[in-house]
This record gives structure tokens, C-alpha cells and sequence, in this order.
């Protein structure tokens, strides 16, 4: 067994929350460029150069890249080996956001109240997603997610027989509509398989693993690709201007399903996509 | 066309602008999002005046991230026009020329933009660093107490918009994605 206290967790979280806001992570940046080299469209490439100039102001003078600094979205996987100290861990986290966002000038963007609508005024609570693991150690994920892009994500329960085409075709519709709203170019979270939550929950993951890195599983990975290259054939472009750059990937999770179902989401994210992680 | 003009804006400017047109604005614009449109619209149908004048003006969707030390103001892209649509043509009757959002507005706003006028710009959805940098001054002026949401007055310099819906209706989302439109 092995003690952790919550004041680490809040320290952590904290520092996450502003790191996130402020910094892409490296394939993140890479794909960018990428982006920014094969655009076909010269307004688009305008915008993708806006958007590194963006990217490199916002971390030498400490503005966050975008003013929607988010809802906190928090994924922790606990080691069941893990004995937490010094109170109550939600508790904890969310003191981490509190300090995250007032020391690091962030936006507070959360209301208490979906109908009433009271800005909370230190952008509390986050969204917590605990799962509990093998080992000692404490994973954590701290992904903003902003609403621009949050708004256009869609769940599909498509039928059995739809089959992949289905699953194509929903990615294709979601992306469409969502077009200039969701700050293109965008990355796309792909959730297939599970209930109704749980294929969102696969989608929101999605974003957070490496664009870089394709899925484990053979056929997904080409999904993958074979979406990636469709959606830049949609013509939204950067800023939604028009052009060949849509979507920077497309990130594919899949879970075991039910005999009558399959579930699609897809969470769809601004070129923003924000995520720091850390093992403690 | 790159064109400089002068907010407010006049007019002929902005019924010269064509959708496509990257602007850059100098001068004096305002904020507000979702929560000043519903005060606004609610205070329009009591019957009362609006915090501000609507006369010539340019509106800018936008709510900030805070200000550090010495600076006027935080990040500050733009966000979602469409959430606006539903107050936006009654402002636009009462003379708003201008608006900098980002995405796709309604039919109704489109032909209010029409009967008065006027034009819709968006800002790069996301450049909310970049964007800071051409505002040298903001002053809150309304509704203070909804924080990020208040109304507030920004004195800009070159701040880069690209016109979407021009005074004739036409629309450079619509148009521009055919062009790169493979399937």
C-alpha cells in the first residue's frame, strides 16, 4: 500500500490545468505543421499560420492559447493499491482546479445551474472520471475541453446492420455540421461499441491519446486514416474558410457491444486540444 | 482585398465590403456573448434603453480570459455566432453594422444584414492570444456583474477579421467550401 496525499493531488492538478491551457503537446504541434505545409487553399494557410503565431504567443507570454479555457475534464486512474490521505480526493481535484484557474488567469466558464446559470466564479466542479487499476501509482489526465467544439459533438445508436458504412457516414454527417462553429481544424474522437455513455466516454478519451499514433487494432487504424482523408475532402477548411485541412486526425476507441446495438460518438475538439498528463 | 477601415463604421463602408475581404479594424467596438444579448433583448422588450448605442456600431462575440498585471486584456478570439441569432435582428434594425464572431448564422440574420446594411465578420476561432495583442485598452460598461459575459468597450488596432456575410447576402462559408469540396 502506498500513500498519497492530497496535497500532491491539488499541487498536480493545478499545475496541469495552466500547463494545458498555455502549451500543445508535441504531436499535437506536429501535425500542425504538417497541416500548415500541404494546405491547398492560401486563406487557409493564412489561418494555420495565425494559429502557430497563436501557439507561440500564448506560451512566451503566458496567454492562454484560447480564451475558452474550458470545463476541466479529469481523468484518474487510481492505483487499487493507493491509500489516500489528507481528506477527500474529489475534493481535492477540485481545489486544484479552483488554484489552477484563479493563479493562472484563466477563464471561469462553469455555472452551477444548466437552466438558472450562476457562474460558479472559480470554474468548479470538474468532470471527474475515476477508474480504479493495478499498481501503486495515480495516472492523471487534465483535458479543457471548450464549447465551441463541445456543442457540435453528436451520439449516434446506429443499428446492427448499418455496420462500418454507418459508422462512416456519422463521422462524415457529425464533422459536416459542425463545419466553421467547431474552429476547424479540428481533431475528431471517435467512440464505436458500449452503451449510450459509454461510447461518449471512448470518444472523449480518444482525444487524449497521441495523434501520432494509430490504434492498436488493425482495422481501426485504417478507419483512421480512411476518415481522416475524407474529412479533408469536405472542403471546410481552416477557420471554416474552405481548404484541405479539416481535420488534423481522427482518433478511433472501440469497446465490446450489445447483440442489438452500435453506439457511435463523436466528440469533436478545435485544434486546441488540449491535454497534460502525469503519473504520480 | 485587404481593406483598413475605421470602427464605428460608416455606411459606405460597410456596404462595400464583400464577403472574403480580409479587414483590419481600428477604433472602438463592443463586447457581448449569450448572457448581454438575452439582458439586452429582454430589456428591449420592457421597453427599456440599451446600455449601449447601437447606431454604426460593431459588436464582437467575445468573453475574456482575465487580464495578468499590466495588460488590458487576456485571450480574446472570438466564440459561436449562432447562439446570438436569435437577438441579433432586432439589434440590427436598431442600426448595429458590424458583427466578429465565428460560424454560421441564421437565415434571419442573414436577411437582417441585408435590410440594414451591415456585415459579419469572423475573427479566427481560437487565435485568442494573437488577438489580445491588437486590443490596447477594455473597459467594462454594463452588466458588470456576469463577469466574462459583461459588455465591454475595446479600443482596437488592426485587428484582422475576414467578411463572411457581406450586405448583399453573400456568404464566404457557403461559397469557399465548394471550391475544396471533393466529395
Amino acid at each position: 500500500m502506498r500513500t498519497i496525499n492530497t496535497e500532491t493531488i491539488v499541487k498536480n492538478i493545478k499545475e496541469m490545468c495552466i500547463e494545458a491551457t498555455h502549451f500543445l503537446t508535441d504531436d499535437m504541434k506536429t501535425v500542425f505543421e504538417k497541416a500548415v505545409e500541404t494546405e491547398e487553399s492560401l486563406l487557409g494557410k493564412q489561418v494555420l499560420n495565425q494559429l502557430q503565431e497563436n501557439l507561440s504567443i500564448a506560451g512566451s507570454e503566458m496567454i492562454p492559447i484560447c480564451q475558452d479555457t474550458g470545463m476541466a475534464v479529469i481523468f484518474m486512474k487510481v492505483g487499487q493499491e493507493v491509500h489516500i490521505e489528507g481528506g477527500s480526493l474529489t475534493d481535492a481535484i477540485n481545489e486544484g482546479v479552483r488554484q489552477g484557474y484563479a493563479e493562472g488567469f484563466l477563464r471561469k466558464s462553469v455555472v452551477s445551474d444548466p437552466i438558472y446559470r450562476e457562474n460558479t466564479k472559480d470554474n468548479t466542479p470538474a468532470v471527474i472520471h475515476y477508474e480504479i487499476v493495478e499498481g501503486d501509482q495515480v495516472d492523471i489526465t487534465v483535458a479543457p475541453k471548450g464549447f465551441g467544439s463541445e456543442n457540435m459533438s453528436r451520439v449516434f445508436m446506429l443499428k446492427p446492420a448499418d455496420g462500418i458504412e454507418g459508422v462512416k457516414d456519422a463521422i462524415l454527417t457529425a464533422v459536416r455540421d459542425a463545419g466553421p462553429n467547431a474552429c476547424p481544424p479540428m481533431v475528431v474522437g471517435v467512440g464505436i461499441g458500449g452503451t449510450f455513455e459509454k461510447c461518449a466516454l471512448l470518444a472523449k478519451k480518444a482525444l487524449t491519446r497521441n495523434v501520432l499514433e494509430g490504434s492498436s487494432i488493425e482495422y481501426v487504424r485504417n478507419l483512421e486514416q480512411e476518415m481522416l482523408e475524407k474529412i479533408n475532402c469536405l472542403g471546410i477548411g481552416p477557420g471554416g474558410l474552405g481548404g484541405t485541412k479539416t481535420a488534423l486526425a481522427v482518433n478511433i476507441e472501440t469497446y465490446p457491444t450489445h447483440i442489438a446495438g452500435l453506439p457511435v460518438a463523436v466528440n469533436i475538439c478545435c485544434h486546441v486540444n488540449r491535454h497534460a498528463h502525469r503519473v504520480i | 482585398m485587404d481593406r483598413y477601415i475605421k470602427a464605428p463604421i460608416s455606411d459606405e463602408d460597410a456596404r462595400s465590403l464583400r464577403a472574403g475581404d480580409y479587414v483590419y479594424i481600428t477604433g472602438t467596438i463592443y463586447t457581448a456573448r449569450d448572457a448581454a444579448h438575452k439582458r439586452m433583448y429582454e430589456a428591449l422588450e420592457e421597453g427599456k434603453e440599451l446600455p449601449i448605442a447601437m447606431k454604426n456600431n460593431i459588436i464582437y462575440y467575445m468573453g475574456p480570459s482575465p487580464a495578468r498585471e499590466g495588460r488590458p486584456i487576456g485571450s480574446a478570439g472570438p466564440t459561436t455566432a449562432s447562439r446570438m441569432d436569435k437577438y441579433t435582428p432586432s439589434l440590427l434594425d436598431l442600426g448595429l453594422k458590424g458583427m466578429i464572431g465565428k460560424g454560421k448564422r441564421s437565415q434571419a440574420v442573414k436577411e437582417a444584414i441585408i435590410r440594414n446594411g451591415a456585415v459579419y465578420f469572423a475573427a479566427v476561432g481560437g487565435a485568442g492570444a494573437l488577438l489580445a495583442q491588437r486590443i490596447t485598452k477594455s473597459t467594462v460598461i454594463a452588466y458588470d456583474d456576469l463577469g466574462t459575459e459583461a459588455i465591454r468597450e475595446l479600443e482596437v488596432k488592426d485587428f484582422p477579421v475576414i467578411v463572411v456575410i457581406d450586405s448583399e447576402g453573400n456568404n464566404l462559408y457557403e461559397t469557399a467550401i465548394e471550391q475544396y469540396k471533393k466529395i
